[in-house]
């Protein structure tokens, strides 16, 4: 990040027009005029259903950024859709197309449950055990994805249907354990496996009501930006994400790219599990399957697959989530009101991914070659 | 159905087409005689296409109008153009593989019948194929025919369709020279007989000496000459398509004593996406300081080939040698070895199109100092100064390192490959199609720097798909039919029909 100020200064750039602070302004600008067009478009969904935009909307700002609870209570939301956004981004600049997360959340959640049953029971103090349970879910997500990816390269599967499809099935092992073997007998109503009590709970970062994960979530976030934009394992990746044939001439490991890019992914989405865990339900149950993975898909897209842009983002859809409640209580509205306009906004994106390089604007001057 | 009507002449006047602030056309006329067979020369982008397509009404032109028969006439689509019988041929073959001759025929009409009598239509296409100079096996299903067979029921499609002005767009480019010659052998009879007006895009001379009568040629989109065929010299035909540009001098072969085998292939088989063997038992050996050409039709597996020896296709059996040691084509082999390449289509195999120029000229260097450090830290600083120089050394026309390469001309791409690929030490360098679609001036100057290459010491292997540049730039020529080498001779001892006859597999 410091050997951008290092770069020679005004004189070499002046007689370039900086291209890259056109395509910063594309980036943003395209986006949000999908979210101001989605919004309009759900306006006019409100409007047949008889109900008030202007309302909705209000309600959306006072339920999710109002007030200082809320505004938490949406930041408590964004931290597992930075993970999950992230673990879309990654493999999607790579080429990849893995939405998975879902699985691999799940699965990394019910792993680390399960290790905390017997280094609870036996009383191994939290210092130790959280480290051994978060490895754990990063660990399950991480060979969950990576097994996707290898499939993918190795045997030419499509990545989007495995690692949809696997996720029921990941879905399918935890539920088949939390009825079965590692069920709680307390869970009556619910099954479980055995909490982890409240010793061994992740708190709130000091002077808040959000948990760590938020802060897991930000740094992972970083990192990985540096990791894409800084490294050469992010290099290669964009190479072979831009081009795999021009990536495969120039002798690059492009299997091992996937595949490490998917586990990468998919310990993202298993650290998300975990904090899901450790910090909210203290157990692994059917509330992990909360659909972060998938909503995770959408925070990428409206991020462009940057990992920075992912965090404010997801703190957008957290605050969505925390309106939903509101919502329904005061405008009488379906929790899955919100859902609707996670639709909308999805479609308006794709159809925007179209006009990158449409606008005038922001391309740089003609320099009179032909073309 | 053939005799009764005469072909067409065709008249173009004014012809101006703009695409946002590009003009493609300025003002361009174009006159066809009827029943002649007439060339419109031109480089990449000089607005051949632009032109044709107006005239096909693909484009509606912004100002001009077209006379056929002397009369004006509005073509607002492609089926306007063909109501009035004008037809095109186009660089790639419009028909169904998966049909059969006659069946691409009858489907091809536009009042074809909800419920085709086969009897009927097959009597009437047999007639039809009576009158006909030329024949295809009507009851072959296309897939199976050659290229040339495939181009000539292109041809008969219009004539059944009774489209009489013909366009056709480089049609030469997938037929071996004997086809070629053949092919438009014919078509010069038909016109002279006035059963057909032909307009060839081309931009093969010799072709155009040989077989056409008139010629037009554009540049930058305006009208630069034109003039009869016969007796215009390849040299004025030139000078109207290229006008002033400073094209440069062509490097001199520099005549070296014999040098030791550096590249070695031997018994090389590799198999297509399905599995099928494209290359079969290939066996070539290249001289360090020599340039190896391997001629071929396309589609005999010289692509697969290319993809072998770069690494993006898995080879099946055999082994690369250099220098005696073997090679795998990876990082570190290419590195270790100094193997380099120019492959064709510099877009889709030699640089990621929404990466900037200074990033894709990084791509052999971005692993190692000075650009990495520990072998993982990039620092863009180093990276961007050195597509700089590059970049001015080359002479690559960018808005600057930053801009993403698809932003720049063809020529362009293939000049900052060229930068990444050849400013090193290089001592193999596989070429593949490195001048398909490019302007004069950018060809002139990538044959110039393979030739140093060559005249510096490095192996060159050569696949190309050009005999003229394979003739031009090769010491040796071997030419590749059925996935494998057929024929090996020095360059001073073989000609143009020698090789032609082996490209067509005799």
């Amino acid at each position: 990040m410091t050997a951008e100020t290092a770069t020679p200064p005004a004189p070499a750039k002046s007689a370039e027009p900086d291209i890259r602070l056109l395509k910063l302004a594309e980036a943003v600008t395209i986006p949000a005029l999908a979210l101001i067009a989605s919004a309009l478009a759900f306006s006019v969904f409100l409007i047949l259903i008889g109900k008030d935009p202007v309302q909705f909307y209000q309600l959306i700002w006072t339920g999710g950024f109002g007030s200082s609870f809320s505004f938490q209570n949406s930041l408590q939301r964004a931290a597992p859709l930075i993970l999950t956004g992230l673990a879309f981004a990654i493999p999607a600049r790579i080429g990849l197309t893995m939405i998975g997360g879902e699985g691999a959340l799940v699965l990394g959640g019910f792993t680390a449950a399960a290790m905390a049953i017997p280094l609870v029971s036996s009383g191994v103090t939290p210092w130790i055990t959280l480290p051994v349970m978060a490895a754990t879910g990063m660990l399950t997500g991480a060979l969950w994805l990576g097994f996707t990816g290898w499939l993918k390269h190795s045997r030419g599967v499509n990545e989007t249907i495995a690692s949809l499809l696997l996720s029921y099935i990941a879905i399918a092992i935890m539920n088949f354990f939390v009825e079965g073997l590692l069920r709680d007998p307390s869970s009556a109503n619910k099954p479980s496996t055995m909490p982890i009590g409240d010793a061994y709970r992740i708190g709130s970062m000091p002077g808040t009501d959000v948990h760590w994960g938020l802060a897991a979530g930000i740094v992972l976030a970083i990192a990985l930006w540096v990791l894409m934009s800084r490294t050469t394992f992010g290099f290669a990746a964009r190479m072979t994400g831009g081009n795999a044939r021009a990536a495969k001439a120039q002798g690059l490991p492009v299997g091992t790219l996937m595949v490490v890019s998917c586990m990468i992914a998919g310990a993202c989405a298993g650290l998300a599990g975990f904090f899901e865990v450790a910090a909210i339900h203290g157990q692994a149950n059917a509330s992990l399957v909360a659909g972060y993975g998938f909503t995770g898909i959408l925070v990428s897209f409206l991020a462009r697959h940057n990992p920075i842009a992912i965090v404010p983002v997801a703190i957008l859809f957290g605050a969505l989530a925390a309106a939903g409640g509101v919502i329904q209580r005061r405008m009488g509205m379906p929790d899955a009101t919100v859902l609707v306009l996670q639709g909308i906004l999805f479609v308006v994106l794709l159809v925007s991914e179209t006009f990158y390089g449409r606008f005038k604007i922001f391309q740089p001057k003609a320099s009179g070659d032909r073309t | 159905m053939i005799e009764g009507k005469r072909a067409p002449s065709l008249e173009a006047v004014g012809m101006t087409k703009v695409f946002g602030p590009l003009v493609a056309l300025d003002h361009v006329p174009l006159k066809v005689e009827a029943g002649s067979f007439h060339a419109l020369l031109g480089e990449n982008g000089a607005g051949k296409s632009t032109l044709v397509k107006c005239i096909m009404g693909f484009y509606s032109a912004d100002d001009g109008a077209v006379l056929l028969n002397g009369e004006e006439v509005s073509i607002k689509s492609p089926r306007d153009a063909r109501a009035l019988g004008i037809g095109m041929v186009y660089q790639h073959f419009t028909l169904v593989p998966s049909l059969t001759a006659a069946e691409n025929l009858v489907i091809s009409r536009a009042d074809a019948p909800a419920v085709i009598d086969w009897a009927k239509e097959r009597k009437a296409l047999e007639a039809f194929m009576e009158q006909m100079p030329f024949r295809v096996p009507l009851n072959a299903q296309v897939s199976s025919l050659s290229a040339g067979e495939k181009q000539k029921l292109e041809i008969l499609k219009l004539l059944y369709l009774d489209q009489r002005f013909m366009i056709l767009d480089e049609p030469t480019s997938v037929l071996t020279p004997g086809e070629a010659d053949e092919m438009l052998g014919l078509l010069g009879q038909m016109a002279k007989k006035g059963d057909i007006t032909v307009l060839m895009i081309s931009h093969k001379f010799r072709e155009v000496k040989a077989f056409c009568d008139h010629f037009t040629v554009l540049r930058r989109g305006k009208y630069t000459g034109s003039g009869d065929a016969k007796s215009a010299t390849i040299g004025d035909m030139s000078a109207m398509m290229i006008g002033d540009t400073a094209v440069r001098e062509r490097a001199q072969r520099v005549t070296q004593p014999a040098k030791p085998d550096v590249l070695e292939l031997a018994g090389i088989f590799a198999e297509d996406n399905e599995g099928l063997p494209v290359v079969k038992a290939l066996n070539l050996k290249v001289k360090a300081g020599e340039i190896v050409g391997i001629a071929g039709v396309s589609g005999n597996g010289q692509s697969a080939l290319v993809e072998v020896l770069s690494g993006q296709r898995p080879m099946a059996d055999g082994a690369i040698f250099i220098k005696g040691k073997e090679f795998s084509p990876t990082r570190k082999g290419f590195d270790q070895y100094k193997v380099f390449g120019l492959p064709e289509e510099p877009l889709k195999n030699a640089a990621v199109p929404k990466m900037s120029v200074a990033e894709n000229i990084a791509f052999r260097s971005f692993d190692k100092p000075p650009v990495a450090k520990l072998g993982w830290w990039m620092s863009p600083g180093p990276m961007r100064e050195k597509a700089r120089e590059l970049i001015a050394k080359y002479r690559v026309k960018t808005q600057g390192p930053d801009a993403p390469i698809e932003t720049l001309s063809g020529g362009n791409v293939q000049r900052a490959i060229l930068a990444r690929e050849l400013s090193g030490d290089v001592d193999v360098l596989i070429v593949a199609n490195p001048c398909f679609g490019l302007d004069f001036a950018s060809v002139a100057e990538i044959r110039s720097q393979i030739m140093d290459q060559r005249n510096r010491g490095a192996a060159v292997l050569l696949v190309s798909e050009d005999l003229d540049e394979i003739l031009e730039l090769a010491d040796r020529v071997a030419v590749m039919s059925g996935g494998t080498i057929t024929y090996v001779s020095p360059i001073e001892d073989t000609d143009r029909n020698t090789i032609g006859q082996h490209m067509a597999g005799h």
